[in-house]
């Protein structure tokens, strides 16, 4: 909801700065003050009169058959009001259209630890705890799944038995250009192999929902919950009710980070329940439960051959990875597509051939995190180019520089790249941290290590494959002045409700707090597709500012058939309306909409944003394409301890393209948090597990699922940091915005490990980088051994046929050369609505991956 | 969210009433509850009737103006660092008790507590849903002690940050009962076992520590060093405190020396007096101690860190920690956490 | 605690298991009802409705609950209620000064210090413990104090400012962060 400024907006900074009103000066978020007064209210937060709590019986096995499900005495006790299990909720559900392998409840099998077999629900929670402890389930083993490795070989019994073959979920193959050509002219070629651990989003707010039914048929769920539309989308596959008698609101997040963008089972649990008990039916997940919903970073193995020139510039690229997915396929086929997708964004690589896998294994499903499979792919390429700069002879910040993607283009994998700063990032960093003098040439001990990265703003195509718009914004205005903002956009910490109002006050010229803004309500408010991808900025963003300029026309048009000048002559701003040539002429917005009001009748507008089309057509291409690209470059400096490999970061430079950023205080937010989320991922975090002995057990457990023993970095852990923001003003997004809340992530890992190099000659290929690898790496090297700790190799998986691709400057079309499904899939009916959408229909939809 | 099970909770108002309460059995007593409430939560501690010692008034005070220091059971960990004169005269064990988890914690949690704090393993501070998907541990409920499972014995480690320190300082403990009040160096208190880890009886309370003055800072030098991950919240995964009494030739007449962490009960490194007694601090003296320091403790994979690193750590804190005691510059560099009493 | 702050006696009806009291919070008088084993967390969210205050793990390892009793900080999911009837209890509803805010909910919003602000609530209130006993703290006693409160946004250098400001503006001193924390590090030409 709009809330107050800390200040009128003219005071807010340096008006002739900028042509703009609000855009660009720091302003207080519009929930601001609701979040630091207690009134933001989440979801656990919600609460109804004769609330009935639930708790859910989770599998205690990792992988078995469901033999017999006891509820007697769980119902026999005071306070119990019902239950639910599997058989009451058949349809399957799950965010991907190709995966939907989960269901509100285990039917049959149970795959993983934490898997939920069965509700209890009890007038208190207390009681709903006792109750389910009080299930008796009993379990047919099956063999646990520990690993990618165990996963191939261990075809059968199958996770899931849609899987392309055996535990092997997924398998991709990509061949862009002439990779073997592209190696054979190189000068220098690195193959290295690289872990990256997976790790939770550790969000402070437990998953929480609260469903209140309000007929026989129709029920409302407060959630939280960063994709309110893709909640409601599962809720009318699993409920067997129409969509249009489902309401899902999402609550403002307590933190997200892509670990409450997948719908969730006890989201389906308690609007079921409450259909059942006609009463308002609550849960609210333990840490430990959280720790089970995962869908955090994929651990990803990977090994990476790259063929380098003398001057530094790459010829062919050649990555493979495997993915541990855990127990479901959430996200899980866009994961294994990023972990190659935007391998080309940054550097120059004319040939680039990518292969993936990932297995089913049981363990809680992975899913999307902050950054969404590019930060492994980032790790190894940073770290390697690191490697090649050594092996060349090339400063690591020049060799950047040499190979840097040229803006307008297009790369091998048929990404269209708009504008690019990474050289202005670079540049800064550089010159920030001192790098000429200093790097190399610290004292023992002390070092800088560079990386940099690029990440999407906003997804090119939606999780689901339809012809409407990725945003939508509607606008009401009254005589009262007031304006009122409707989008299903989710606040989750990242600032997107002040985009929102931002934008649209911008656009009037008005004061953010003349805006109520009525957000993320499936029933209140336009699609808008969730908080994830990047994609709030630019595609709301967009999405209001046609919005409010429709909004703004209409005033226009009658206020200046009103006043007797033209409306372009007119200038919204300080929340009035003026001719440009006569400013004293000019009357109070409000009248303003009063006159428009009394000329057109009720007011109200419409925005909507779509992604332009990309021009990749091959099967796999879906996964990639962005507006535009935001970038990053990070320079870190460490400081080891030799006699125990224990370092510390001192001190982080990072410099980010923005775009522009529309309200700065918060942008410098978004990359501080990624700047923090990424130190946490390479210094500690780590989603791990414990196998017990074979022979005396099959289990396979959460090594701690507690906010004590998973480590995040705390107040004492934190490094200065410098942020630089560089403008480079992208025609995509809105006022040249695009997006700050990954991207800054991803240099950090990399960085953190060149600089650990710098300081002590030991490379460290995985993350994250705990003291002891360290240690291990300085105790090989002073025993004349390779001063290197990392994987030893990669597993032998055979990925299946690549796709080849030709790519724009072999003059390829986009296609693959070799796909026999191509032809079937140009015969989709393109039908569509939007002109963007018309002409990207005309071509056949082999792009999206979602059709498989 | 996770919640307590129903509990019969007493809050006697006289230490009588309390010890009477516990004999009669299946009774916890808790003072702070950060100890006790967690693992209530987990369900692996349990009771019907748990006896709180906090409503009995003078079990928190802290008596620091005689030449021995007396602190009451209840006594915060907070209350103990804000006292001057302990923060003077018993340097190390302020920072010891600094070092405890987290600011509000440490204004909850008491130093009974902390001496009495259960002992800790990766395997047993889960809930129940998680300690049946293991079919529970030694330790609790179950058959196998899963950090040794050939073990006939639980590997649960000590988790005290006061308790080695305290040793190293030749503290006393005063425990009373209905029958008998008893005075017990602290060193007795601990017992080398996850599960009985305590000499305690069941119907006794801890009711007092007594420092005594011949180990404050005008008597001996003391250090405390802690390797946890990160600068606050966790709890020690080894620690290292050290207490050295020498003449004023600098000569070494007394050395006590405990490692937290890394056994089931804070361990004494006896070299730290075969080595040092009759001799000043040197550079050698040290590397042996560090070396015997690390051969005679068990860290185990219960904790943060892997293991074996662990153990090797156990060498650079003795030595940090003595050469802190001997007033040698520092060899490593000060980590990022270093301890500081504020 | 003192005994005659508990209703529960004769005749009260409230049976065993579950404790009646008053609770003064934020200076309101709340008189409930509770279950003896829930903690000053719920029944501060669930009896007195005070949602105000957080949860993120229930065991004392986040610092989400913090709040204040007789002004100091205390995880309220590990503070048994009944050893806290008859104190003065403080929560981040009682924070504000009227209608205007406390110089810490100014600055953490205006600072950005707080993101999606669930952390905020248990970090304001040690913050403001923290100012109610040093009028000037320096970042080291500021990343002390709140070295027990995990907060996943920020990357806690804008709180770690933020509390400095308020200090500041406590003081009646017109500090204020560099500038670059509102509009970035000027490029280096």
């Amino acid at each position: 909801m709009a809330k107050a400024l800390s200040k009128p907006p003219e005071e807010q900074g340096d008006a002739t700065e900028t042509e703009f009103n609000l855009v660009g000066k720091p302003f207080r978020r519009v929930d601001g003050r609701a979040k630091v007064t207690g009134q933001t209210r989440f979801a656990d937060d919600v609460h109804f009169p004769r609330t009935v709590y639930v708790k859910l019986v989770r599998s205690t096995v990792p992988h078995a058959r469901i033999r017999d499900i006891d509820l007697s005495a769980a119902l026999a006790m005071d306070g119990v009001l019902g239950t639910l299990v599997g058989a009451e909720m058949p349809d399957s559900f799950g965010i991907m259209p190709v995966s939907e392998d989960e269901h509100a409840l285990a039917i049959d099998t149970v795959r993983f630890v934490g898997d939920s077999v069965a509700a209890v629900a009890a007038v208190t929670e207390d009681i709903a705890h006792a109750a389910a402890l009080a299930v008796k389930v009993e379990y047919e083993p099956l063999p646990t799944i520990a690993s990618v490795a165990e996963a191939l070989a261990t075809p059968e019994p199958q996770i899931h038995d849609y899987a392309d073959e055996g535990n092997i979920h997924k398998k991709v193959s990509l061949k862009f250009g002439e990779v073997e050509a592209g190696f054979e002219e190189a000068d220098l070629i690195l193959e290295d192999n690289f872990f990256y651990e997976g790790s939770n989003h550790l969000a402070l707010e437990q998953h929480s929902s609260v469903a209140v039914a309000e007929d026989d048929d129709r029920v409302t769920v407060y959630s939280s919950t960063q994709c309110p539309h893709y909640v409601h989308r599962a809720l009318t596959k699993t409920l067997g009710i129409p969509s249009s008698r489902i309401r899902v609101i999402a609550c403002s997040n307590g933190g997200a980070f892509g670990g409450k963008s997948d719908p969730f089972n006890h989201e389906a649990v308690v609007a079921k329940l409450a259909l059942k008990l006609g009463r308002p039916v609550k849960i609210t997940l333990t840490r430990e439960e959280v720790f089970y919903c995962h869908r955090g970073r994929h651990p990803v193995q990977m090994n990476l051959k790259t063929g380098f020139r003398q001057d530094g510039t790459m010829a062919s690229q050649h990555l493979r990875t495997t993915l541990d997915g855990g127990a479901f396929g959430s996200y899980g086929v866009a994961s294994t597509f990023y972990t190659g997708a935007l391998q080309t964004t940054t550097y120059k690589l004319p040939n680039y051939w990518f292969e993936s896998a990932r297995a089913f294994t049981n363990k809680p499903p992975c899913g999307p995190k902050r950054g969404h499979g590019t930060p492994q792919p980032r790790f190894a390429y940073e770290v390697q180019l690191d490697k090649a700069a050594h092996e060349l002879g090339i400063d690591p910040a020049e060799l950047r520089l040499r190979n840097l993607v040229e803006p307008n283009t297009i790369t091998a994998n048929w990404l269209r790249i708009g504008t690019i700063g990474l050289k202005e990032c670079i540049d800064a960093v550089v010159k920030g941290s001192g790098w000429k003098a200093r790097y190399g040439k610290l004292p023992e001990g002390r070092g800088l290590g560079i990386a940099c990265s690029a990440y999407m703003t906003g997804a090119g195509l939606p999780i689901y494959w339809n012809h409407m718009p990725q945003s939508g914004v509607q606008i009401k205005l009254d005589r009262s002045g007031n304006v009122a903002v409707f989008c299903g956009e989710t606040e989750i910490g990242q600032g997107s409700d002040s985009v929102l109002a931002v934008v649209v006050a911008e656009v009037l010229g008005i004061d953010i707090r003349d805006i109520r803004l009525c957000v993320g309500d499936t029933d209140l408010t336009p699609v808008d597709l969730g908080s994830y991808s990047s994609r709030v900025t630019l595609m709301v963003g967009q999405a209001a500012k046609q919005a409010a300029e429709r909004a703004r026309d209409k005033i226009s048009n009658a206020v200046s058939e009103h006043m007797e000048v033209p409306a372009e002559s007119l200038v919204f701003t300080g929340g009035r309306v003026f001719p440009a040539h006569d400013p004293d002429k000019g009357i109070a917005f409000n009248e303003a909409v009063i006159i428009a009001e009394s000329r057109f009748g009720t007011l109200g507008t419409t925005g909507s944003y779509i992604p332009p089309r990309s021009p990749g057509r091959f099967r796999g291409a879906g996964v990639g394409p962005s507006p535009t690209y935001s970038y990053s470059a990070a320079v870190l400096e460490v400081e080891v301890d030799p006699k125990t490999g224990l370092y510390d970061v001192d001190k982080v430079w990072i410099a980010h393209d923005i775009g522009r950023a529309l309200n700065p205080v918060l942008a410098l937010g978004q990359i501080e948090g990624s700047v923090y989320m990424g130190l946490g991922e390479a210094m500690m975090e780590e989603q791990a597990f414990r196998r017990l002995p074979k022979h005396l057990s099959s289990s396979l457990v959460h090594k701690f699922p507690s906010m004590l023993e998973y480590k995040s970095p705390g107040f004492h852990d934190m490094p200065e940091m410098t942020c630089y923001m560089i403008e480079t003003d992208d025609e995509r997004g809105p006022y040249g915005a695009k997006e700050a809340g990954q991207g800054p992530l991803l240099p950090i890992t990399p960085a953190l490990a060149n600089a650990i190099f710098d300081a002590v000659g030991v490379r460290v290929d995985q993350v994250p980088i705990h003291p002891d690898l360290v240690l291990k790496g300085l105790h090989a090297q002073a025993t004349g051994h390779e001063a290197r700790v990392g994987p030893a190799e990669f597993p032998d998986i055979d990925f299946g046929e690549p796709l080849i691709v030709h790519t724009p400057e072999q003059g390829g079309d986009g296609r693959a050369a070799n796909d026999p499904k191509a032809k079937r899939k140009s015969l989709r009916s393109s039908s569509g609505t939007m002109k963007e959408r018309d002409e990207a229909l005309k071509e056949h939809s082999s792009a999206t991956l979602t059709t498989d | 969210m996770l919640r307590l099970p129903p509990i019969n909770l007493q809050s006697p108002e006289t230490i009588q009433e309390a010890l009477k309460l516990i004999a009669a059995g299946d009774v916890r007593v808790v003072a702070g509850g950060t100890d006790l409430w967690p693992n209530m939560k987990r369900r692996h501690q349990k009771a019907e009737t748990v006896v709180s010692l906090m409503s009995i008034p003078d079990l928190d005070i802290i008596d620091s103006n005689s030449s021995d220091i007396r602190i009451g059971a209840t006594a915060t960990l907070a209350d103990i660092i804000r006292d001057d004169n302990i923060r003077d005269r018993f340097p190390a064990f302020a920072k010891a008790v600094a070092s405890i988890s987290s600011p509000p914690l440490r204004n909850m949690g008491t130093i009974g507590g902390n001496l009495c704090v259960d002992t800790r393993c990766n395997y047993y501070n889960q809930t129940e849903e998680w300690r049946r998907s293991i079919d529970f541990c030694l330790k609790e409920e179950g058959e196998i002690c899963w950090v040794a499972t050939k073990s006939p014995r639980c590997w649960a480690h000590t988790a005290s940050d006061s308790a080695p320190m305290l040793c190293a300082l030749d503290a006393k403990v005063r425990l009373a009962s209905v029958a008998r009040e008893r005075e017990l160096p602290l060193r007795d208190f601990y017992v080398d076992d996850g599960i009985d880890y305590l000499s305690r009886q069941p119907d006794e309370i801890l009711t007092e520590v007594v420092v005594p003055g011949t180990s404050d800072d005008a008597h001996c030098r003391s250090a405390f060093w802690k390797l946890r991950r990160r600068g606050s919240i966790d709890f020690s995964t080894l620690s290292v405190a050290a207490a050295v009494w020498t003449d004023d030739n600098n000569v070494v007449t007394r050395a006590s020396m405990y490692l937290g962490a890394v056994g089931s009960a804070p361990i004494p490194v006896a070299e730290a007096e075969s080595v040092l007694v009759g001799n000043k601090i040197t550079e050698h003296g040290i590397a042996r101690i560090a070396r015997a320091a690390h051969k005679i403790a068990r860290p185990m994979d219960n904790t943060d860190f892997a293991t074996s690193w662990r153990g090797k750590m156990i060498e650079q804190y003795v030595t940090a920690a003595l050469r802190e005691v001997a007033g040698l510059p520092p060899l490593r560099m000060q980590p990022r956490h270093t301890l500081k009493v504020l | 605690m003192p005994a005659e702050k508990r209703i529960k006696g004769d005749g009260s009806g409230i049976p065993d298991g579950m404790t009646g009291a008053v609770l003064k919070v934020n200076g309101d008088d709340y008189p409930v009802v509770f279950p003896t084993n829930h903690t000053l967390l719920e029944v501060l969210r669930e009896e007195c409705k005070l949602t105000g205050t957080k949860h993120g793990c229930e065991l004392g390892e986040c610092g989400a609950c913090a709040v204040l009793v007789d002004g100091q900080p205390v995880l309220s999911c590990l503070q048994i209620t009944t050893d806290v009837v008859g104190k003065s209890i403080e929560t981040v509803e009682g924070l504000q000064h009227g209608n205007d805010l406390h110089p810490l909910q100014e600055t953490f919003a205006d600072l950005g210090a707080a993101q999606c602000g669930y952390c905020t609530p248990g970090i304001l209130m040690v913050a403001e413990a923290l100012l109610e006993k040093e009028a000037d703290p320096d970042d080291e006693q500021i990343t002390a104090a709140l070295s027990g409160n995990i907060c996943r946004c920020t990357g806690y250098n804008r709180i770690v400012e933020a509390v400095k400001w308020a200090a500041a503006k406590k003081r009646g001193d017109d500090w204020r962060p560099d500038e670059e924390l509102f509009m970035g590090t000027e490029i280096p030409k």
